[in-house]
């Protein structure tokens, strides 16, 4: 079953800026799926269609079979959705939103009591429950916008930048949470700047630009469309310039640093073979770039040139 | 973020219930979407009612200052100097006038500040994203507006009785429908007020450039019996008069117009002020692109 479903969804706002040109998108029950873009490429634009903040010019969206034009109200109670700017009462307590929040969506109090203590918990806010919640960091203002669209228990989670400006620790940490939530069962679209944590997280990917979907795939065939990737190794012992090895193009950076193209048909130990031989101890070695801002970067930058 | 012990606990969750059966059972255990209406309904009210106790400073003490103000020099001061119909004192005849106004300003006021305040601090979202249909977003915020009107005229009731020594009481469903019809209808303004300010000032507007000098040209302090031909011909053209007229009548079975037609009239004002609101609520205006 498609968790998420959309055909020919436009958008067009009132001062003339389309957003969404005739968007075709499905996500599978169950997945963890990534909608990238750049700033101002229709994502926000389309999680609000889907969640009935933004209205639709034109075509059809759905979730888990709920038509949003027929079937509004049956619809949005599938959907959790964390937004990209804080959008709680910050007067009120942790407590107080998501257990308003659930009422919201019919769940008794007696119950949604329970689960805003057990969320709460699990997300860390347990002790920050009483105080008004714009006393919270920023990071726990994120987790508790996750906290808050679990309330209901939803089959479809939108999480538009959920950790944008969270430091890494906490970062790391909600992948965890949310790696978890996805295992139980709930279907999971992420948008996010920061292009490594949807390739560690999800399995499939949509890239949106100027409002339409220019990539749809798997997370791993996409990977694989890298035809070389750049490596920068680091050298245990001093070096005064690039080493000539045979078929590999070295790049002198610094006099402990070289930088490596490999294309997928080169073999990585046939260049550590070479360098052992002139006598360079590589100490380490790294991506120059994430891999899918690689293939991000080349599919917006061939869109931007007409390719 | 998760120490090994909530993460052991999460798996645990994942066996005894949490998202997963969740995910998987949710077509079977959706609640019927009349159970949903009735919760998020309660819980708006819940909330509203919780906003007016935790600032109840601003929300319930000024119409007790006002109202003992104005008993003080108009009933007192003023008051005495003035004959009123029903040879009643003035104190007395201006008492169901105060507590009206005091309902108007409150529920009004009640429902401007705070659905303007979710838009602007965005937490308006929290609702436009739940399931909870258009209509019941409104009815539970007028049930808000509703609330505080009802709190203030029990404040301003009890200032009255002090400056009173009493009021009479001849018809108590007219009070009851009066006062409710009033908060209801000023409370769906305050909330259209609410969808079309785009700041601070403009939701401020209303209140200050038409509320005020209706309320004030509205019979609270005076019966239009007194007023020369041409103005009793304008205050007719004033819904306020019906307000007050209606009400004041529950107390002494006095009124400048007839009541039935003044209830009918503030129903009328009523429905037709919630199918705007509905109206705009649908199509959007000032909360959704």
């Amino acid at each position: 079953m498609l968790a998420l479903s959309t055909r020919t969804l436009t958008k067009v706002y009132k001062n003339g800026v389309q957003a969404l040109r005739g968007v075709d998108l499905d996500v599978e029950q169950g997945d963890f799926f990534a909608l990238l873009g750049p700033n101002g490429a229709g994502k926000t634009t389309l999680i609000g269609i889907v969640t009935s903040l933004v209205n639709k010019t034109g075509g059809t969206a759905s979730i888990f079979g709920h038509d949003i034009d027929r079937e509004l109200e049956r619809a949005k109670s599938c959907i959790g959705v964390v937004p990209q700017e804080i959008n709680f009462n910050q007067f009120e307590s942790p407590l107080t939103i998501v257990i308003n929040q659930a009422g919201f969506y019919g769940v008794p109090r007696a119950e949604a009591r329970l689960r805003a203590e057990r969320y709460l918990r699990q997300l860390q806010l347990w002790d920050k429950r009483g105080g008004p919640a714009r006393g919270l960091s920023g990071g726990m203002k994120r987790r508790l916008m996750i906290a808050r669209a679990l309330m209901h228990e939803p089959r479809l989670l939108i999480l538009d930048e959920p950790t944008a400006g969270v430091d890494i620790e906490v970062r790391r940490s909600m992948w965890e949470f949310l790696r978890d939530i996805n295992l139980q069962g709930t279907t999971i679209i992420l948008t996010t700047h920061y292009l490594e944590e949807a390739e560690s997280l999800c399995r499939n990917i949509a890239i949106i630009d100027n409002g339409s979907i220019i990539e749809r795939d798997r997370m791993g065939n996409l990977l694989r469309r890298l035809h070389t990737e750049t490596f920068v190794l680091n050298t245990r012992g001093a070096i005064a310039q690039a080493p000539q090895v045979r078929g590999f193009a070295l790049r002198f950076m610094d006099d402990h640093t070289l930088e490596v193209d490999i294309s997928k048909e080169q073999n990585l130990n046939e260049l550590f073979a070479q360098l052992s031989q002139l006598g360079v101890d590589v100490l380490s070695m790294r991506n120059k770039v994430n891999r899918l801002e690689e293939v991000f970067m080349r599919l917006v930058e061939n869109r931007g040139n007409g390719a | 973020m998760l120490n090994p012990s909530e993460r052991g606990a999460q798996r645990v969750l994942a066996a005894t219930g949490g998202p997963a059966q969740a995910a998987a059972a949710a077509p079977e255990v959706q609640a019927s979407l009349a159970a949903i209406c009735w919760v998020g309904f309660r819980t708006i009210v819940i909330r509203e009612y919780g906003r007016i106790m935790r600032i109840w400073g601003q929300t319930l003490v000024p119409s007790a200052v006002q109202a003992t103000l104005y008993f003080v020099i108009f009933g007192h001061v003023v008051g005495r100097r003035i004959s009123v119909p029903g040879g009643l004192d003035y104190p007395q005849y201006i008492a169901p006038g105060l507590i009206m106004m005091a309902i108007i300003t409150n529920s009004y006021g009640n429902v401007v500040s705070s659905f303007f305040g979710a838009k602007f601090g965005k937490h308006v979202e929290e609702l436009l994203v739940s399931p909870l249909p258009n209509w019941l977003i409104i009815a539970g915020y007028a049930a808000g507006g509703l609330v505080r009107g009802a709190l203030v005229a029990v404040v301003v009731g009890a200032v009255s009785l002090v400056f009173t020594h009493g009021l009479p009481v001849r018809h108590i469903a007219g009070i009851i429908a009066a006062a409710l019809l009033t908060c209801t209808a000023f409370s769906l303004a305050g909330f259209i007020n609410a969808m079309v300010a785009r700041n601070f000032e403009q939701m401020n507007i209303v209140p200050a450039f038409i509320l005020t000098p209706l309320t004030y040209f509205g019979g609270v302090f005076y019966s239009i019996s007194m007023l020369p031909a041409w103005a009793h011909r304008i205050s007719l053209f004033n819904p306020i008069l019906y307000m007050v007229s209606a009400f004041r009548y529950g107390f002494f079975g006095i009124a400048d117009v007839d009541v039935l037609l003044s209830l009918a009239l503030v129903a009328g004002l009523a429905v037709a002020l919630f199918v705007t609101a509905l109206v705009m609520m649908n199509r959007g205006v000032g909360i959704r692109d």
